[in-house]
């Protein structure tokens, strides 16, 4: 049997399983996700102090083609290069079992690095200045488009190697009972994706013959509403992912178990029903769809998608308040946040990441998402600073901080400079929250996003921003480069603990392997019964979010009353 | 017992709920009803609904219909251009044009009239973007999109291209005038 010939080992720190075969991609996976994050990083300083205009570092050719390379090299492939680890450390590792098919493997991960490497160099061509929605009829060439398709068909081999390691896992029994939650929420991830792919593909793959010269005509609204299934899905992949992060760290560092196991799946599956639906996010402002299809799919069918994302937001902090408090921090509502471990970047990060996540992505996000409100802000510069809210402070913050958990037990090394990691988060946290608001800001005040010269200069019929839209501009290129530099930071700790860490205890190798038992069920706890009301405090900042929710929507609708009429 | 290990309990879906979670998951239900509700009210009450009346066209078409229209209630022109100010009567069907890169004509609009203003694009993809106002359209070739507008005040607007539409996107920009 070919299991017996597999190789595993024990992380002596962790207790973690790995497979040998998946241990590699893993690693191949993530470092090559964080070289893409170094690049897009890099890109993202050009960019910002391109905008602040009183800079305005380089030439408008430059400027175009350098935002469509960061938002490639971000978006579509630091994210998916990390999610693959993550699949595979999901399934492989959690659920301690082999992975299957691991040759596949590098043939994903060949395909998606040739895919990645060959946009990036069209792009860098100056070939492709499409943006990273290239939206038809503007042209792009035949391989850039070639290149999305090679890394999305690498991407989709490797959702399904991580399905088949579900079989496999199961078949081999690996493990007792269900699935844990986190390999639950890795699973919507993996669904949304396969959907998001072929949305991909049935899009792409026409667009690219039509590069080729062998289709005359790509009707530009189907290409938008299609295209969206791709580009605004893949975002929910994202979001399933750092959620299932954020579960995953909040195990790790305090030992929570979901408040319950119930309610935060069922938000899982309400995820895969309907988070797809909000591709029309970006189609709202656009001809040609009806009202009905707008608002249905618009409000994920009714605001299901966004109760599934209220439910997290309470369960993660619920989940590590309950732990605090079965440690004995009981004093007030928050004395289990006072005491949580702040200096530590794997918790640190994460807590921030939730907090920027809902308040400032989500928020912002449903604000944008509504179908008459969408037109104060569509194609604004506030769009950007929603999404580097949701997948910066969201994703890629949650994806750091595991990489911090990841460094000693995945690739054995000791991290090197403990003080800058211990600071990254904040100053990356901060940088990118700052950067956020003053963007919304400017959107707010009319700047459009993807623009080179908000002055104007050399035209006719020049219009001048309020000077309060400079003012924010500046404070977002500032704050940009704060965040640059917490990036930097980042990069320099794992890349760094890579290189010149303290080599850590492996373990041996062996065909041996555990079982992952199913927890002894300590039946005294609080979750045995039910008349508790076990998080008073992350009920209290569940509120405090609600409300801020309810004003800034609210606030919105005035605005909107106040505009010309439209009909 | 964490979220990653498997859950405590065989039949994890028959435990109980904490309070903390139901009355969470209740407000939060109520909220998102809510929100979705908002949108039908604002269609029957609201004063601000976009129109989705659409027609096919194409470049020769749309520019025909606005010369015509241009032709008919061009009133100046402006800069060294020449650009036509088209000054239609209240209620009329006024054409703009969206291209490489600029608007044209200039239009001058009436306050608190009512006009069918047409837009499409010649080539790619535009933003129509009403500054200071911060109203916001996409123009998308082969698509004439029939906005129902009613300015609410006197001034001098700018429109902005905010889509992405190659090298000189950033020069397309153009003036609106509302009067009395």
């Amino acid at each position: 049997m070919a299991t017996s010939t597999e190789q595993f080992r024990v992380c002596p720190r962790t207790g973690l399983q790995y497979h040998r075969s998946a241990e590699l991609l893993i690693k191949a996976n993530a470092f090559v996700a964080v070289v893409f994050l170094l690049i897009g990083g890099v890109l993202a300083l050009f960019i910002a102090l391109t905008r602040w205009q009183a800079i305005h570092l380089v030439g408008a050719d430059t400027f175009y083609m350098l935002l469509t390379a960061h938002g490639l090299d971000m978006l579509i492939f630091w994210i998916i290069f990390f999610e693959m680890a993550i699949l595979y450390f999901c399934s492989s590792t959690l659920l301690r079992s082999r992975l299957a098919t691991p040759r596949l493997g590098w043939v994903a991960f060949a395909l998606m690095l040739i895919g990645s490497v060959s946009v990036n160099f069209t792009v860098f061509k100056g070939e492709s200045t499409v943006m990273m929605t290239s939206y038809v009829p503007l042209p792009g060439h035949w391989s850039f488009y070639l290149g999305l398709i090679l890394f999305a068909v690498g991407a989709l081999i490797g959702c399904f190697i991580f399905l088949g390691t579900l079989v496999v896992a199961k078949a081999e029994k690996t493990y007792e009972g269900s699935i844990p939650l986190v390999v639950f929420g890795a699973m919507t991830a993996c669904i949304i994706a396969i959907f998001t792919i072929a949305s991909g593909a049935i899009i792409l793959i026409p667009t690219f013959l039509w590069a080729a010269g062998y289709i005359s005509h790509i009707d530009p609204l189907m290409y938008r509403t299609i295209w969206w299934a791709f580009g605004h899905s893949s975002q929910q992949i994202n979001v399933a992912a750092h959620i299932s992060v954020w579960y995953a760290i909040a195990a790790i560092v305090f030992g929570a178990k979901p408040m319950s196991e119930k309610v935060s799946r069922t938000a899982f599956l309400l995820y895969i029903l309907f988070l797809q639906l909000a591709s029309a996010h970006h189609l709202l402002s656009d001809p040609g769809l009806s009202v009905e299809w707008k608002v249905f799919n618009t409000s994920y069918a009714m605001y299901l998608a966004v109760l599934a994302s209220m439910i997290h937001g309470l369960t993660i902090p619920g989940a590590i308040e309950v732990a605090q408090r079965e440690k004995g921090y009981t004093r007030g509502l928050f004395e289990w946040v006072r005491k949580a471990p702040w200096g530590n970047p794997v918790f640190s990060g994460m807590f921030i990441s939730l907090i920027g996540f809902g308040f400032l992505g989500g928020i912002s996000g449903v604000m944008m998402g509504t179908e008459q409100l969408n037109m104060l802000i569509h194609n604004t510069i506030y769009v950007p600073g929603h999404f580097h809210a949701t997948v910066v402070i969201g994703t890629t913050m949650a994806f750091m901080s595991l990489t911090y958990f990841l460094i000693p037990t995945l690739f054995n090394r000791e991290m090197i400079l403990p003080g800058v990691a211990k600071w990254q988060p904040y100053v990356f946290g901060f940088g990118m929250a700052l950067f956020c608001l003053a963007m919304m800001g400017a959107g707010t005040l009319g700047v459009p996003r993807r623009h080179w010269d908000i002055t104007f200069a050399g035209t006719s019929l020049p219009y001048e921003f309020p000077g309060t839209a400079n003012l924010m501009i500046a404070t977002f290129a500032v704050a940009g480069v704060i965040a640059v530099i917490g990036g930097g930071m980042y990069v320099l700790v794992t890349v760094g603990s890579l290189l010149w860490g303290k080599k850590l205890d492996v373990g041996t190798y062996s065909n041996e392997r555990s079982v992952l038992r199913m927890p002894v069920a300590s039946a005294l706890t609080s979750h045995g019964t039910t008349a508790g009301f076990a998080a008073p405090g992350t009920f209290v900042f569940a509120m405090v979010f609600l409300v801020a929710f309810v004003l800034y929507y609210f606030v919105n609708w005035k605005y909107l009353s106040t505009v010309w009429g439209l009909a | 017992m964490s979220a990653i290990l498997p859950p405590g309990e065989r039949l994890w879906w028959k435990q109980p709920l904490d309070r903390v979670e139901a009355i969470w998951i209740l407000i939060a239900f109520v909220w998102c009803m809510v929100m979705f509700f908002m949108m039908p009210y604002w269609h029957v009450y609201g004063k601000q609904n976009l129109s989705t009346e659409t027609y096919r066209t194409t470049p020769d078409m749309f520019a025909k219909k606005a010369q015509a229209v241009i032709d008919k209630y061009t009133v100046r022109t402006e800069t060294d251009e020449k650009i036509p100010v088209v000054h239609p009567p209240a209620g009329e069907d006024v054409y703009l044009i969206a291209r490489l890169w600029a608007w044209h004509p200039i239009l001058e609009l009436e306050v608190g009239k009512t006009y069918r203003l047409h837009l499409t694009a010649m080539d790619y993809q535009h933003g129509f973007s009403l500054q200071p106002e911060n109203i916001n359209i996409q123009v998308i070739p082969g698509y004439e999109h029939v906005v129902k507008v009613t300015p609410n005040r006197v001034g001098t607007y700018a429109i902005v291209c905010n889509e992405f539409c190659g090298i000189g996107h950033h020069k397309m920009v153009s003036k609106l005038y509302v009067v009395k």
